[in-house]
């Protein structure tokens, strides 16, 4: 019981918990099945891409351009769709994938082979696959009429009472789990992040590990291109903007450490869907959605500033025990 | 524990930099001159391919164009060497443009708008550095946040209005120049600063300090260097020059909407990493800073000229930014190589012996 108490975890369920009692008492019906429903698929997109940037920041890392690979690998899915409307959606789902697996890789090559900052890479190619965007798309947005059905129904339709895109989002974090908890390449990752001198002498493979980090970051913000362009049945050249400080703000919420080493992926989950609470509830509690932004701010920065001290306190604890 | 692993950490920094002092000297010689000759390149292409580039006039008149996002990149300088980062410093300039545009619509005067601006940049710098130096948090985490607080403030009230009034005399900042001659006031200011800046940097044992930290913060701690202090100051620092910035740009533009300055962070950081300056601290100077601003600055104006769309130069600004990165890594490589080439012959050799 005292385990489950100190776990950071549980502590952000008390605190989604608590803000979701305050919300309540205003507008009982928010917590009615539809509206969970819809803020949970509001956040799935947010969710699979912020799984990504857990794996990188427990290795140390950080990926600034993944806004960037959305909107690169949205456009060309949506473009493909547009122009040989013939095709199955399935494979443009895959070739979206593929294009952001694709540009994944190569932040991977100069990250890991490279040996250019993490920071600084994607930086540059926060910049570069961005402009590429407006190059592919000659600065045309694509719209809903040029899109088929069948490609928005990608998110948008049904299977046992829960949207397509919730179940990506289910089966994306069923995945990570399994991934960053029960394979090797998993604790490899958290083993670099941890103590990277001690992980390269038992032989774990820093540049392996760089690699599959942001190639799976690629992957999953390939997904999420498609699935942001379907979702809002538009694909422009300014999707996703900014997007990346929110996939950080949701690890960080989560628990992630930013040095690297640590952070799980239910704690992202819900950091991830805290967020997405935060942004349904303003309109709800008629707060104007002029304030999303800041309020968003002062959420991570006050998680951040519970985490630093609970952690200074277990240190303290561990001291003492050891002492004793 | 945390303790324990961060000096771990640090330890193995500091073994592969004395493996590596030999490299890391030639390449600080090296590195401005590569800066140097991509510009006197960049001179030479785009002066035979448009005769308005050579223009006296038109190379003063263009710093506009980049003189706030490289006063921006000075103080970064001091943050990127002792191994910090500040990604709020374009949502400061918002803030500071706010309160500005605030104060002028209630009737404030120049003077008490120039107070108003630096002040709250002073003030969003202090709040950052309260976090990082005092409670120890990431400053990429603490300013990730910081920034959407700070821009955040004036989304909340200014919604999708701007303010648009300020004092006769204001404009002078952004668009006056000095005195009857053809160099830009904001350009001038910007070169000041840059001298203070490197004056500091190389001069006193502040910098010095700075260089200490960033090698090794917990070596730096226990030689008696006040960490805390000196990375405060580093961030009160840069929220002032925010300031300034903010300054600047709300009398060059005349208005303040919350999305002003959107991005800029990246650009001066941009500037300062393509200046040479080692994002993992410690190493770097102020004349590749100031030589990327004229690179990249110069960069843009050439290839507007040439009607070259805004695009290209997003891909160009990126790509410079990791080549900028890769060239020296593959240049130690090499040497590395030869230097083995080296070993092994000399082992040959004496086994022959």
């Amino acid at each position: 019981m005292k385990e489950l108490l100190r776990k950071r975890e549980f502590t952000l369920l008390v605190i989604i918990a608590f803000v979701l009692v305050l919300i309540v008492i205003r507008v009982p019906a928010f917590l009615e099945m539809e509206n969970v429903l819809r803020i949970v698929n509001d956040t799935s997109i947010l969710i699979m891409v912020s799984l990504g940037q857990l794996a990188i920041i427990v290795t140390g890392g950080i990926d600034l351009s993944v806004g960037s690979i959305i909107a690169f690998s949205g456009m060309a899915a949506s473009m493909l769709n547009q122009y040989h409307p013939d095709i199955s959606v399935f494979i443009v789902l895959l070739v979206g994938i593929g294009v952001g697996t694709g540009l994944g890789m190569f932040n991977a090559l100069i990250i890991a082979f490279g040996k250019v900052p993490p920071i600084i890479a994607t930086l540059g190619t926060l910049s570069v696959f961005r402009g590429f965007t407006f190059v592919l798309s000659k600065g045309q947005w694509v719209t809903a009429h040029e899109m088929t059905e069948k490609y928005m129904n990608l998110p948008h339709g049904h299977f046992l009472g829960l949207t397509n895109l919730i179940w990506f989002g289910i089966i994306v974090s069923l995945l990570m789990y399994g991934f960053m908890r029960y394979t090797r390449t998993g604790r490899e990752v958290y083993a670099i992040g941890g103590n990277k001198t001690a992980a390269l002498f038992v032989g774990v493979s820093e540049k392996k590990i760089q690699f599959v980090v942001y190639t799976l970051m690629g992957i999953l913000a390939g997904l999420a291109g498609v699935m942001w362009t379907a979702r809002f049945a538009a694909a422009v050249n300014e999707t996703a903007i900014g997007f990346e400080l929110q996939t950080v703000a949701a690890c960080v919420l989560g628990g992630v450490s930013i040095a690297g080493g640590s952070g799980t992926v239910v704690g992202v989950v819900l950091g991830a869907l805290f967020l997405g609470i935060i942004t349904n509830a303003l309109p709800v509690v008629k707060l104007s959605p002029f304030y999303q932004m800041g309020l968003q701010g002062v959420v991570v920065l006050g998680a951040m500033v519970v985490n630093s001290l609970s952690a200074k306190r277990e240190e303290k604890r561990l001291l003492e025990r050891r002492l004793d | 524990m945390a303790e324990y692993k961060k000096s771990l950490v640090d330890t193995s920094r500091l073994v592969r930099d004395r493996t590596t002092k030999s490299r890391i000297v030639d390449f600080i010689t090296r590195w401005e001159f590569i800066i140097f000759a991509l510009i006197v390149f960049e001179v030479i292409v785009f002066s035979n391919l448009t005769p308005y580039f050579l223009d006296t006039f038109n190379l003063l008149n263009t710093t506009f164009n980049f003189s706030e996002k490289a006063i921006l990149a000075l103080p970064m300088i001091f943050i990127i060497l002792c191994g910090d980062i500040d990604i709020s410093v374009a949502a400061i300039i918002a803030l500071s443009s706010f309160t500005m545009g605030f104060a002028a619509a209630h009737g404030a005067g120049t003077g008490t708008l120039i107070i108003v601006g630096l002040l709250s940049g002073l003030a969003a710098g202090l709040f950052n550095g309260v976090f990082v130096a005092i409670l120890g948090m990431p400053s990429i985490a603490v300013t990730l946040a910081t920034q959407s607080i700070f821009r955040g403030i004036p989304q909340a009230i200014l919604e999708d209005q701007a303010y648009t009034h300020y004092p006769e005399g204001f404009g002078y900042f952004g668009q006056g120049y000095i005195g009857n001659s053809m160099l830009p006031f904001e350009f001038f200011l910007f070169l000041v600063l840059a001298v203070i800046t490197g004056f500091v940097i190389h001069k006193t044992t502040y910098g010095r300090k700075l260089y200490a930290i960033g090698n090794s913060a917990t070596a730096s701690k226990f030689s008696g260097i006040p960490v805390r202090r000196i990375r405060m100051i580093n961030f009160a620092l840069t929220g002032l020059f925010a300031g300034i910035a903010a300054i600047l740009l709300t009398s060059r533009i005349g208005s303040t909407r919350p999305n002003i300055a959107l991005g800029y962070e990246l650009e001066a950081i941009t500037l300062v990493v393509l200046g040479g300056v080692s994002i993992t601290g410690g190493k770097g100077n102020i004349f590749g800073v100031i030589l990327a601003v004229f690179l990249l600055g110069y960069l843009k104006f050439g290839m507007a000229l040439l009607n070259m769309s805004a695009k290209i130069m997003i891909i160009t600004t990126g790509a410079l930014l990791i080549v900028a990165v890769l060239i020296p890594e593959f240049i130690s490589i090499r040497k590395k190589k030869n230097k083995l080439k080296k070993q092994k012959k000399d082992e040959n050799t004496e086994e022959v012996a």
